[in-house]
């Protein structure tokens, strides 16, 4: 049996065994039921889950790979879930976040995948949400979540993680500005990257401000300087990630994000499993598109029992 | 209505040292516009990363360019990776400046398929699609 | 009528130039004997004139570097060439300089160009196979064996490596008692198109921008006949740039490039005369033409007004041309004979310093013999019988020329500015800025191409079938296994506590910011090898990942 030898594959940490699992899942396969409830809550519970976001080229991915290797050197085994936009025309996407990690391909105990957002609104972070419990399973115990922080299916998945770090970097000027507002709500660790860069300072004692301005609701935001392309400023990170980490424990804020995101995995799934009967009566009616749409929209969920 | 047709899943990727990729960036980027995930590994990999790589992806089908002539090393590599990691049922497929007496040799040596310069992309596009649909349906 | 005070200084110009470079022939002249003028001027002669297009020889350069141009002496015939291992390569230099030959164009294999050896894993099945393997001073030495390099000017097609290639050409000068000052060629060593168009990068842009301007500061005292860079659009244009891109990030380049000079405490007028260019001629005759005219003078005006400098020289664009590799096809290849023969006759009629003309089957594999003689006679007959080299820049003045000329200099200059806005080459180089312009054009060309908007003839209109297959050259595989093994001999022959010595004065040397030429060329005379070089700079510098 094909899940069988799947279940084995995970718990053998077998690369081809995970990938395959977390396929499944994203297609929303019968199988994934099975491959989910096998895994070990132990192991998900145990596991640190690291939100990387900010703007497109800011160095998200560079800087993973940097993290990547400093887990490694303290023996970690790590999972990286990169989520790149689909076309919205298309459907089909181009996921080149890996370029960046690709010195890590034949290390066994890192394992990248990248995923697309498929227009999905809640459905990737569904999605996520059981890759992360798929790498969890198989030993990861640092995943780190790295996605642009640009449209709100990204920045929700960003919600699946223990710790979120936002990346800026010089040069990106308005962009920061415009996303200022909702992202340094979410971000636990500030991070300028491409300190080797004009306006790094500026930016960096900027971000101070910010951090320290929005004191009243949580005064841990940490701001970190680093240069992700030689390297720089990445033990530094690590503690800032440990600091928050650490805190958030003893806190309890760990727990409750955790308790939060599991709701929002349940009601995505929730959708994810209604919306294929739904579109499928939608196409089946042969209805006169006539009245509101929400009146037959009730009628329908009226029908499904879900009213 | 959202489509709800399968969506496959391809790597591209360039082996050796040969850094001309205006060829397979075309290919991934008309990939995508047909529907495609396409991950891309960027210049320079080794055929034991591009391995690695396709299988952490799980995707259906690899495809290789290769400018520099070192493909007759280079592609049958990769699909020798590909079979060390248990993935031979991942199908290759190869482009680039390919002299015909080479392609017979390449597809001996368990290249899917081979094309050079003037093919239609949608040729292309046909055989990638042809290609995944092969190799999942030989999954389950 | 007066004449315009430009014009008589340009005559007096002349003179001068005449005297001492006499044309090539007394007179010029057209089948009926009529003598073709050597330069056409507009009847009037205004400041515009003399602002926006000018005289030959003069500032803005629009018509030429030269005042004479052709008449004085053709272009410069050089084919790009290299064969596998350093001895076959030899061989066919001395038949080309036999052949009255005076310039050498290296092509090196791409385990050289990234420095690595030919025994490391990433150059399994590389070796040999787009050019000549040097892995260290011994296979220059057979590289040049019985070459007297006073006598000859070498161009290399190298970047991330160029210091150390070189220092090797440097060594070997010496062994044949020339001294350095003595040494004339082109170093490519134009790092930057290779981080967005062609690749062969090693370290990232900082210390190779170090690497460069080192190379400068030590050829200006050692080898003052050396071109010291060769500022490459060609490789932007193949990677599906347009003409006004290829411009516009090729100049930008060029500032980078003198940027960092002065910042290394270069003086501009010192450096900048030793600055050359290389662009494609691609399909579009008019077009190309325009953008050879407008390059040049964009570069005068950047030179003059941005930098201040002094010296007509340093305000002077130079460059080498080759044909379109990416217009060639692999169908009914001898219509790329035509297609050449086209893209050449543009570079000329765009004034172009040196031409390579691209060879019919390169669009299947190496060229053959045959077809590389073929390309070099498409130059000689343009040379010698279109006409097109009797007078300087015969096109000037025709509305569509000159239109086009100031078109494509504003929307380069637009595009240079929207990059001095992004913080420069390098930034934009880092965000991907530059590569995704390029990538977005070669789209939308491939694009006409396949829905059938661009006809290419032979591939999506005017098919045939083909049945005789073309006899194709390529390479014995058996050239690594050698290359391997001769390696592995001089690893045993050399003194090899010399080259840990100068190893690691190297490393030291990079740590430090003293200029990296010394001990590059005290190390390659220990024969340490190119790929330990540039291991012991790869750990101080780090790696460039793409
Ligand atoms: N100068 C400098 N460049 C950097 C640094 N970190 C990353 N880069 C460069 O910035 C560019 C973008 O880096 P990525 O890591 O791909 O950025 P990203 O945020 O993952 O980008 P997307 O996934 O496309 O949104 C690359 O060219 C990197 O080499 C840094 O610290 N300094
Ligand atoms: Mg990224």
């Amino acid at each position: 049996m094909i899940s069988e030898q799947l279940l084995r594959g995970l718990r053998e940490h077998d690369p081809r065994g995970i990938a395959r699992a977390i396929s499944l899942v994203e297609e929303n396969d019968p199988l994934a039921d099975e491959i989910l409830s096998s895994i070990d809550d132990s192991l998900v519970d145990q596991a640190m889950v690291l939100g990387i976001t900010g703007p497109p080229g800011a160095g998200k991915s560079t800087l993973t790979d940097r993290i990547i290797s400093k887990y490694r050197s303290q023996g970690s085994r790590v999972g990286v879930i990169a989520v790149d936009p689909s076309s919205p025309i298309s459907g089909g996407a181009i996921l080149g976040d890996r370029i960046r990690m690709m010195g890590h391909a034949l290390d066994k105990d890192v394992v990248v995948r990248s995923m697309a957002t498929r227009g999905r609104l809640g459905g990737l972070c569904a999605a996520a949400g059981a890759a992360v419990r798929i790498l969890a399973g198989s030993g990861c115990s640092v995943i780190i979540i790295e996605t642009v922080g640009v449209g709100q299916s990204e920045m929700d998945i960003i919600r699946l993680a223990d710790i979120t770090a936002l990346v800026l970097a010089p040069g990106l000027g308005d962009d920061i500005q415009a996303m200022k507002a909702g992202l340094l709500e979410v971000a636990d660790i500030l991070i300028v990257n491409k300190a080797d860069c004009a306006g790094a300072e500026t930016l960096a004692m900027d971000m101070e401000c910010i951090a320290r301005e929005g004191g009243n609701k949580k005064n841990t935001t940490q701001v970190c300087m680093t240069t992700a392309s030689e390297g720089k400023g990445i033990d530094e990170l690590l503690a800032a990630i440990e600091t928050v980490d650490a805190s958030h424990r003893e806190s309890g804020e760990r727990r409750t994000r955790r308790e939060k995101a599991y709701d929002l995995e349940v009601l995505d799934w929730a959708i994810e499993m209604i919306k294929p009967s739904i579109i499928e009566k939608i196409e089946n009616l042969g209805h006169a598109r006539k009245g509101a749409p929400r009146l037959l929209a009730s009628k329908l969920l009226g029908q499904n029992n879900l009213g | 209505m959202a489509e709800q047709k399968k969506t496959y899943r391809v790597l591209i990727g360039k082996p050796g040292l040969d850094g001309h990729d205006r060829g397979a960036k075309f290919i991934a980027r008309a990939l995508r516009d047909a529907g495609f995930e396409v991950v891309y590994t960027g210049i320079r990999r080794t055929p034991e990363e591009i391995a690695a790589a396709a299988v952490q992806e799980d995707v259906s089908a690899v495809g290789l360019s290769l400018l520099s002539g070192a493909h007759m090393s280079l592609f049958p590599a990769v699909v020798k990776a590909l079979k060390n990691s248990g993935a031979g049922d991942i199908p290759v497929l190869g482009g680039g400046v390919i002299p015909d007496e080479d392609i017979a040799l390449l597809k001996e040596a368990g290249i899917n398929a081979v094309y050079t310069p003037g093919t239609p992309v949608d040729k292309i596009i046909g055989a990638f699609r042809a290609a995944c649909e092969t190799q999942k349906s030989g999954r389950n | 009528m007066e004449k315009h005070p430009a014009h008589i200084d340009w005559e007096k110009e002349l003179a001068k130039n005449l005297n001492r470079f006499p044309e090539r022939k007394e007179k010029f002249t057209n089948h009926g004997g009529e003598e073709v003028p050597r330069l056409a001027l507009p009847d009037k002669i205004d400041d515009a004139y003399v602002e926006n297009i000018g005289f030959p020889g003069q500032y803005p350069y629009t018509r030429g570097v030269q005042p004479t141009m052709y008449r004085g002496r053709f272009w410069t015939m050089r084919q790009y060439a290299g064969f596998s291992t350093a001895a076959e390569s030899n061989k066919r230099y001395r038949y080309l300089l036999e052949q009255g030959t005076t310039g050498l164009s290296i092509a090196f294999d791409l385990p050289t160009q990234i420095g690595y050896d030919s025994d490391h894993q990433m150059a399994a099945g590389e070796v040999g196979k787009v050019g000549v393997a040097i892995d260290s001073l011994a296979d220059m030495e057979i590289l040049f064996d019985q070459i007297p390099l006073d006598k000859v000017s070498t161009s290399m097609t190298i970047n991330a490596p160029a210091a150390i290639l070189l220092a090797m050409y440097v060594a070997v000068g010496e062994q044949q008692g020339i001294e350095s000052s003595k040494l004339k060629g082109t170093i490519q060593n134009d790092i930057l198109k290779e981080y967005v168009a062609r690749g062969t990068y090693i370290f990232p842009p900082k210390p190779s921008l170090r690497l460069i301007t080192d190379i400068f500061k030590w050829c200006t005292e050692h080898t003052p006949d050396f071109n010291t860079i060769s500022i490459s659009g060609y490789h932007i244009r193949e990677a599906g740039s347009t003409a006004v891109q290829e411009v516009a990030f090729t100049l930008a380049n060029g500032i980078t490039y003198v940027q960092a000079a002065l910042d290394a405490g270069l003086e501009l007028d010192n450096f900048a005369p030793r600055l050359s260019f290389f662009f494609n001629a691609s399909s579009d005759i008019l077009e190309e033409v325009s953008k050879f005219r407008a390059a040049r003078r964009l570069w005068a005006r950047i030179m003059k007004e941005r930098f201040n400098a002094q010296k007509p020289s340093s305000r002077m664009l130079r460059f080498h041309t080759q044909t379109a590799g990416y217009t060639l096809t692999a169908q009914q290849i001898d219509n790329n004979i035509v297609r050449v023969a086209l893209q050449a006759l543009s570079a000329v009629l765009g004034g172009t310093q040196s031409l390579h003309t691209n060879s019919r089957d390169e669009a299947l594999a190496l060229p053959t013999e045959d077809s590389v003689r073929t390309a070099l006679r498409t130059q000689q007959v343009i040379a010698h019988e279109s006409g097109v080299a009797s007078s300087v820049d015969p096109l000037a003045g025709s509305y569509f020329i000159e239109q086009l000329t100031d078109r494509i200099e504003a929307q380069a200059s637009e595009l240079i500015a929207k990059i001095d806005k992004a913080g420069g080459v390098v930034p934009a180089i880092e965000d991907g800025f530059i590569q995704r312009q390029i990538e977005n054009s070669a789209y939308e060309y491939q694009q006409e191409i396949e829905k059938g908007e661009r006809i290419i003839v032979g591939v999506n209109e005017f098919k045939i079938e083909e049945k005789t297959k073309p006899s194709l050259l390529r390479v014995d595989p058996e050239v690594e296994k050698a290359q391997v093994q001769s390696l592995k001999e001089l690893r045993q022959r050399r003194d090899n506590r010399k080259v840990e010595e100068a190893l690691a004065n190297l490393s030291e040397c990079a740590l430090s910011s003293s200029n990296l030429m010394p001990e590059i060329l005290a190390a390659v005379k220990t024969y340490a090898t190119l790929g330990e070089i540039c291991q012991v700079l790869r750990k101080v510098f780090g790696e460039y990942r793409g």
